[in-house]
């Protein structure tokens, strides 16, 4: 009791210093500014990105741009969590595929997609399905890799449990393989959610016409710091919302595991 | 021919070591028998390869030579008719107690009508009416072994293999959990292998107890538990008859313990 009290304590200080440190620091940037002791110009000011954004809110420009980049965002993080899962399966049960495909993998992998990005765009074109493709050659590896981790560590005894007790192959998957990896595939979602939104704002910003990143390298090409930092922001929360939703999502699957 | 009989017949079971061109023999050359409805042990020394053992009987390892028949069928796979308790307890921690109990049930294609009051009737048996939802993190120790119990009996196996079940139990729980298990024992008789390294353990549950030499592991010798029956598990030990058996086998089983510690403490043992 004495110490769940103490956290208590502790944890509203902590949320306490979180507020005062913000707070202090947009303070600080917008008196920095307004005195020109720092150049508006290069950093904006708290108090213009906040009137911009909320401008953005009221014209409704600002939801047909991100509407655009949570639509490549989650159709690619989709598409590519089920093809990382699928390949996945198919490697921890054909252990000879996963052999012959491994170089091939990290060699994958290990390619900056960032710089693929122009290619994706001459290959796929400046709409919609040259940043899907981005954001699945960027999903699809972290969750590839954990898939495949997970299903290699599913606990031996409860393996052979499942075999005495009776399960045939489908339900071995059901009841075993699939329950435990969404451990792992959970935690991985987790990471490449925000993978996921970089890979759509990076495809837009190098070329397309709609989008948080078409907003962001405009507003760049016009020397406006004003409108990079604003959409920054809103991408910001986006990517907080999402994440807040698969946290809750990954406590509806874990509901069989002890609280951390 | 009566049902839940095993036969060993030179049973013989090499693993090949990684990294290393020699082989490591587990068993040697293993025969015995065991009559169905009985409860036979099995205790030797860490290592002489007990719970390869019964892998070989549950179907789950194939045998490098020999061969076992359950009710006069050689074993060639996992035998549907076969139950297993593990060591460690194997429960499905994303199920609940109700669903793990009934999984066996679900896995053999019984429609979920005819599975609830078996399930109902297992939990309510190992004493866990009321925790149906709980999920296995949830419960203790002592409980986890329960359900795991209930979920090999509730498909009412003819053989039930039992590797060091209570092993990981206080002795309190463990001495609980054995008389329960001769409980159910001597109300369904199936025929129990049962495995442990607790030599008092092994006197107080069965019929007749294997022992094995240190590895690799052979047959030493069989001894006939004659103690009357039913049993508890805390009385029987103060039986005339059960300190001259223990010391008996135990003089047997000495040797091989001390020769399978020193491999052992020599990293012989695999």
């Amino acid at each position: 009791m004495a110490t769940s009290a103490a956290k208590k304590v502790s944890w509203a200080k902590i949320r306490l210093w979180r507020i005062f440190l913000l707070v202090g620091f947009l303070a600080a940037w917008e008196v920095a500014t307004r005195r020109a002791w720092i150049d508006p110009f290069f950093v904006s000011q708290p108090t213009v990105l906040a009137a911009q954004i909320f401008d953005w809110i009221r014209s409704g420009f600002i939801f047909r741009h991100l509407w655009v980049t949570i639509q490549e965002t989650i159709l690619g993080f989709v598409l590519g969590t089920l093809l990382g899962v699928a390949v996945g399966f198919l490697f921890a049960h054909w252990e000879t595929l996963a052999h012959i495909f491994d170089p091939l993998m990290v060699a994958l992998n290990a390619m900056p997609r960032v710089v693929l990005a122009p290619l994706f765009i001459l290959w796929f074109g400046l709409g919609l399905l040259s940043k899907v493709v981005m954001v699945v050659s960027l999903v699809f590896f972290v969750v590839f890799f954990s898939t495949y981790t997970g299903l290699r560590e599913v606990d031996r005894d409860l393996v052979n449990n499942a075999r005495i007790l009776g399960a045939g192959p489908r339900h071995m998957i059901r009841h075993v393989l699939l329950p435990s990896a969404l451990t792992w595939i959970f935690s991985s979602l987790r990471t490449s959610v925000g993978f996921a939104l970089i890979g759509a704002v990076v495809g837009e910003y190098l070329g397309s016409h709609e989008g948080m990143g078409y907003v962001i390298s405009y507003a760049e090409s016009m020397f406006n710091a004003t409108g990079v930092l604003a959409g920054l922001l809103v991408l910001m929360a986006a990517v907080i919302v999402i994440d807040l939703a698969l946290k809750w999502l990954d406590t509806r699957f874990s509901y069989w595991k002890p609280a951390r | 021919m009566r049902s839940g009989t095993i036969g060993l017949e030179h049973v013989t079971q090499r693993f090949p070591l990684p990294r290393e061109e020699r082989e490591f023999t587990a068993v040697q050359d293993v025969s015995f028998d065991v009559r169905g409805g009985e409860f036979v042990s099995i205790v030797g020394p860490s290592g002489c390869g007990k719970s390869t053992l019964l892998s070989l009987i549950a179907g789950l390892v194939p045998v490098t030579a020999g061969r076992i028949v359950l009710d006069g069928e050689p074993v060639t796979a996992v035998n549907p008719r076969l139950g297993f308790v593990f060591q460690r307890d194997a429960l499905f921690p994303w199920k609940t107690v109700g669903e793990n109990v009934g999984l066996p049930l679900l896995f053999r294609g019984v429609d979920a009508a005819a599975a609830r009051p078996r399930v109902a009737e297992w939990i309510a048996r190992i004493g866990l009416t009321g925790f149906e939802h709980y999920h296995p993190y949830q419960l203790s120790g002592g409980m986890r072994k329960r359900v795991g119990l209930a979920m090999t009996m509730v498909y009412e196996p003819e053989i039930v293999l039992m590797d060091e079940p209570f092993g990981a139990l206080d002795v309190q729980t463990r001495n609980l959990m054995e008389n329960d298990l001769l409980d159910i024992w001597a109300q369904f008789r199936r025929t129990i292998v049962f495995v442990t390294h607790d030599l008092e353990e092994a006197i107080a549950l069965s019929d007749r107890i294997v022992v094995m030499t240190a590895s690799p592991g052979r047959v030493k010798s069989i001894y006939p538990i004659d103690l009357p029956r039913p049993r508890s598990v805390t009385e029987i030990r103060f039986h005339p008859e059960f300190g001259r058996l223990y010391e008996t086998i135990w003089k047997d089983l000495k040797d091989e313990v001390r020769l399978g510690y020193e491999r052992s403490q020599k990293g012989l043992v695999g």
